[in-house]
């Protein structure tokens, strides 16, 4: 008789001769932290598209819709009722603002970061401002365009103010990263000489962030370009942001929509060439 | 060559000439705008003190609470959900005209050209047109959202890829391994870090640009804020404003942890 | 054998990069290629697994034209041809074991390599593989924490795992200190041997090309000056290839 274990082994696959799994890694809470965080945001995601309010609008129909309205833009532009010397004004006005403010948030962003940056001051006094910092630039431009107009009444001087408190915040946390970047020795060697702050500051400091500097300053350009018409727009502060909210809110005119878009997207382009010309001339000096 | 004196004295001039510049443009500008930099330089603190007695919320003000928190959760999850979307989106077409992974010359100026046009279309202008067809809804507001963040997630990822996968991608390359092989194995293991840094920038910016967003096309909490600050209800206002900062650094905070574990 | 005829390239019209560059390498050998900088040496490396398509010539790997191959026979090739880099040129995220696994992406199957899918077998060798190159303690160690000379033996795994018939070095040491650069040229020497590998090296030091090569090539502006046993390089010769008295670094 043949036993039924036989006829099992002769069944059974030959086991493999053991040689234990490689592993090819390890857990590390790097690999686990990148993985959870895109699942959580992807379920997030899912969730928020699932449950999307879309107002009963017939989605087919509002892409025919969008598609007919982006067609008079891009490809039927023109100046509209306005004309184009009305626009250009409020096109320079926005970017004269853009570049005030940029201004003023550079001045005060440097004086705030060299106050905020760990390797220079006392400790109390930076994370004082660091904080300070962070809450202004919690609250969005908008927000502070708002609350200034209260106060000023709606116009320039509200968008001056609002765009300049944001980008003071913004710029102070750009260059005092920058100049905690810097080489410690750099900032000792200076001051083994018995130099003053200040001194220090602008002999050693600043030649050695300049070119960040520069950086940062047109990438807040940029920004605060993109703001102006915003606020512009938002906040009743005039400028080409107002045109365009008049021109694709209120009289419906896509042909000048396109018209304005087109113009900023002009501006952009020149203000983004001549920031790689400006940082390409500092970083080879 | 130079002489020393020479060139300290041109470095001088350099230096006076562009604050020189600098300071005639400022100006020129505040003459032009009709900018009283002494009236606004004293707007501020007047600012401050009206919003310490005005903005402050009151006890009555509690009762905004439910609502303001949920449009800010609304608002949140609007932020993610069009970042995560426009990031799926980026990736690929940042791949496809990467000068690394790209495909040829052509593809790569056309992703480049696209992503910038993109990237410059005002906001307001994507929310107005939008708010046009798609009317007052979320949906609006999502879709201005991710047509803004595609075109900087793909730039971002292009510069990543440039700058962090082309050693790798060569060398494997060499190795024999075909194209897709290369991006899962080399391309993608080694950007994922600085791809996800970028995802949560986006998020923590598309939050504070949703406000915007939300005032123009009537969603989420800029609407809310918009509604309590043309309704004078200032204290409800200044709520909502605490309710942003809140909400805005507690992403930051979260966003650095995650980012100090992963990079 | 590993035989390359008049084989030319110019990046631009009328500014050759190489001209005429012709030589035979046998198995078992290790090459030195020297020269100035400019010279083209990477031009002639990278074109011999075609990541450069270089513009005339033949470049036979054991009678078969690597230059007229379709892309998928091109893979084929660049399997064979394994290529060792001056920055190393690892995932650095990814561990070390998984870098060196990276040699046998050019044998799987799009899927399998896609989702890093390896054989029992696979991890086996690049363990071993590991253990030769002396790294074994550090399989599950991430790439970015290796000092330079581990990284670089970790790209020789990874050219190894390949089962190469030719190793491709462009400048392998000029990232090392002294100490390293030696340990990771003695292994390529002796991988040579034990794998009767052709074995090419782009050399900036002339000391290290005359211990270890058995073969040498000089490179001066795109034509190829000198190509014999290492025994015979003489200071003559380097006067020539570097258009200066270079004696002193012999010594
Ligand atoms: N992508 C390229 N485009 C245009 N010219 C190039 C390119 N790559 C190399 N060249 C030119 O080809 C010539 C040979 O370059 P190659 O990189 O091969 O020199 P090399 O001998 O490797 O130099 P090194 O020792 O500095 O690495 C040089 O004159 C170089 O300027
Ligand atoms: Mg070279």
């Amino acid at each position: 008789m043949i036993n039924s274990e036989e006829t099992n082994t002769i069944i059974q696959k030959p086991k493999l001769p053991d040689s234990p799994e490689i592993k090819l890694h390890e857990k590390s809470l790097s690999r686990t932290m990148i993985i959870a965080v895109f699942i959580g945001l992807i379920l997030i995601t899912g969730y928020t598209l699932t449950h999307l309010d879309t107002a009963g609008v017939q989605i087919n129909q509002a892409f025919k819709e969008l598609i007919t309205t982006l067609n008079q833009m891009f490809l039927q532009p023109n100046a509209g009722t306005d004309g184009v010397t009305l626009l250009l004004q409020a096109l320079g006005s926005s970017l004269l603002l853009s570049i005030l403010t940029t201004i003023i948030g550079a001045v005060f962003g440097f004086l705030f970061a060299v106050l905020a940056s760990k390797n220079l001051t006392n400790a109390y006094l930076g994370a004082g401002i660091r904080v300070v910092m962070a809450i202004i630039r919690a609250i969005p431009t908008i927000i502070w365009a708002l609350i200034f107009s209260i106060v000023c009444g709606l116009g320039t001087t509200a968008a001056i103010l609002g765009l300049s408190f944001h980008s003071v915040a913004y710029l102070t946390k750009a260059y005092s990263e920058s100049i905690e970047g810097i080489d410690n020795s750099t900032i000792e060697s200076l001051k083994v000489t018995g130099a003053k702050f200040w001194v220090i500051i602008f002999q050693a400091i600043w030649p050695t962030i300049v070119a960040s500097f520069v950086s940062w300053t047109f990438i807040r350009l940029e920004i605060n370009f993109a703001n102006a018409i915003a606020v512009g727009a938002a906040a009743g502060a005039g400028g080409i942001g107002y045109q365009l909210f008049v021109a694709s809110g209120m009289s419906f005119d896509f042909h000048e929509t396109g018209f304005i878009v087109y113009l900023v997207i002009l501006v952009t382009f020149v203000l983004e060439f001549i920031a790689v010309k400006i940082r390409r001339f500092y970083l080879n000096r | 060559m130079q002489s020393p004196a020479k060139f300290l004295k041109h470095k001088g001039w350099h230096q006076t000439t562009i604050i020189a510049l600098v300071g005639g443009i400022y100006v020129l500008g505040s003459w032009f705008l009709k900018f009283d930099n002494l009236n606004g330089l004293l707007a501020i603190p007047k600012a401050f003190a009206w919003l310490g007695v005005n903005f402050r919320p009151t006890a009555n003000s509690m009762e905004y609470l439910p609502r303001i928190w949920q449009k800010l959760i609304q608002t949140v999850l609007l932020a993610i959900s069009s970042t995560v979307v426009a990031a799926i989106i980026s990736i690929f077409v940042a791949l496809l005209g990467s000068k690394v992974t790209g495909i040829n010359g052509f593809v790569q100026t056309l992703v480049r050209g696209v992503a910038s046009f993109f990237r410059n279309i005002p906001l307001v202008a994507w929310s107005m047109i939008l708010l046009f067809s798609f009317k007052q809804s979320d949906f609006t507001g999502f879709l201005a959202l991710l047509l803004m963040s595609i075109g900087y997630l793909i730039r971002a990822f292009m510069e990543i890829i440039e700058d962090e996968a082309s050693e790798t991608m060569l060398a494997l390359k060499a190795t024999g391994a075909n194209y897709f092989q290369v991006i899962f194995q080399a391309v993608l293991p080694q950007i994922l870090p600085s791809i996800l840094s970028w995802i949560l920038y986006m998020i923590e910016n598309n939050v504070r640009d949703a406000t915007l967003v939300g005032i123009l096309t009537g969603t989420g909490i800029g609407f809310i804020f918009d509604i309590y600050y043309k309704s004078f209800r200032f204290d409800a206002a200044g709520m909502t404003v605490l309710a942003i900062i809140i909400v805005v650094i507690g992403l930051e905070t979260i966003s650095n942890q995650i980012r100090k574990v992963i990079l | 054998m590993l035989e390359v005829k008049d084989l030319q390239k110019s990046y631009e019209k009328d500014k050759p990069a190489l001209t005429n560059i012709s030589f035979d390498i046998k198995p078992g050998t290790f090459v030195a290629i020297i020269g100035p900088s400019g010279a083209g040496k990477t031009t002639i490396l990278r074109s011999l697994n075609q990541l450069i398509k270089d513009d005339g010539g033949q470049i036979l790997l054991d009678g078969n034209d690597i230059r007229t191959a379709n892309k998928t026979q091109l893979r084929k090739y660049r399997r064979q041809i394994g290529m060792v880099f001056q920055n190393y040129n690892l995932v650095e995220r990814l561990t070390v074991i998984e870098n060196v696994l990276h040699g046998r992406l050019g044998y799987k199957s799009t899927l399998a390599g896609v989702f890093g899918r390896y054989t029992q077998e696979e991890k086996e060798e690049a363990m071993s593989l590991l253990k030769k190159v002396g790294l074994e303690n550090f399989a599950l160690q991430r790439c970015s924490e290796l000092s330079g000379g581990q990284k670089q033996r970790v790209g020789i795994a990874r050219s190894l795992i390949q089962h190469p018939k030719v190793i491709l070095c462009d400048e392998p040491i000029a990232s090392l200190d002294p100490a390293s650069a030696q340990n990771v040229m003695e292994l390529l020497k002796d991988l040579t041997e034990e794998y009767n590998l052709i074995c090419i090296a782009n050399l900036h030091q002339i000391n290290m090309a005359k211990k270890y090569a058995d073969q040498i090539i000089g490179i001066r502006k795109g034509k190829l000056v000198f190509d014999e046993n290492a025994d015979l390089l003489s200071e003559d010769i380097l006067r020539t290839l570097y258009d200066q008295d270079i004696t002193k670094e012999l010594e």
